[in-house]
């Protein structure tokens, strides 16, 4: 029953989107997390999507959606001199995440639009399989 | 004089078990949006439905009782989507497109279980007699 196939592959663009919202969480949250030094300092993180065939059932049409893994963004950081600061290094810099705010929030938004057509996917299925399951009635 | 389901039913089941693989294939083209590289895909719907209308599957019977069981149509060819705006990473999925599609076989998948219920209605009208 193919109609089966949808909950399966709605479900996992929806906590593959899902992480990209934490990820994007993340970042905000961290966007002010100073650090002594480049390597300590919050790196933006961002998921990789890829498709991933379900071909057990020989179903070549249901492709779902798998997180690869979270990359960690090597865009060089903002240094602030802030000499005063408990954490800047022997010259008086801190480091700041290289978060860049305006695509987190981009990004956010385009997460949960994704995830809300998702949702929109899975109850139209939902009524079409209850209508289904009517028939005759 | 038995009622055969088959002649009675005609090509909504196969139309239904086609609707049902095309939503399927939708619903993975929208989940797949925001996938890198990744390609929409849809059956040709018109070639797809002649095809099951012309020739029904037969299962294979080895005995004279037992049941032919239903038309299903064969899995269905994928074809590639043109894309209209293809963007940078390599993705063809417009999501409008997808939905509104989705949307609009959702509502065929509905019509064709209306018609079917009608066909049931009927079949009960005349075992009933009423």
């Amino acid at each position: 029953m193919s109609l089966f196939n949808v909950f399966d592959i709605a479900g996992s663009a929806m906590s593959a989107e899902s992480v990209r919202l934490n990820v994007t969480s993340s970042n905000l949250a961290n966007a002010q997390s100073v650090g002594g030094s480049e390597a300590e300092t919050y790196h933006a993180r961002h998921p990789v999507f890829s498709a991933v065939m379900q071909s057990l059932q020989g179903d070549v049409a249901s492709v779902g959606v798998r997180v690869d893994g979270i990359v960690e963004s090597q865009t060089p950081m903002e240094q602030r001199y802030q000499p005063h600061h408990p954490q800047a290094n022997e010259e008086g810099y801190v480091f700041l995440p290289n978060v860049n705010i305006v695509d987190e929030m981009a990004n956010m938004i385009s997460a949960s639009r994704s995830y809300q057509s998702n949702v929109e996917v899975l109850n139209t299925s939902k009524q079409l399989m209850l209508a289904t399951l009517r028939m005759g009635q | 004089m038995a009622i055969s389901f088959d002649k009675a039913l005609g090509g909504f089941p196969g139309h239904l078990s086609l609707y049902g693989q095309r939503s399927s294939q939708l619903a993975a083209n929208i989940a797949n949006a925001d996938t890198p590289g990744f390609k929409a895909r849809d059956i040709d719907f018109r070639a797809q439905l002649a095809k099951a209308g012309a020739e029904t599957v037969a299962i294979k019977t080895t005995h004279a009782n037992h049941l032919g069981g239903a038309s299903a149509a064969s899995a269905a060819e994928l074809l590639y989507r043109i894309p209209t705006q293809p963007s940078v990473d390599g993705n063809t999925v417009d999501t409008q497109v997808e939905q509104a599609e989705f949307a609009e076989n959702a509502v065929r998948y509905q019509s064709t279980l209306t018609f079917l219920n009608g066909k049931f209605k009927g079949l009960r009208l005349a075992i009933k007699g009423e």
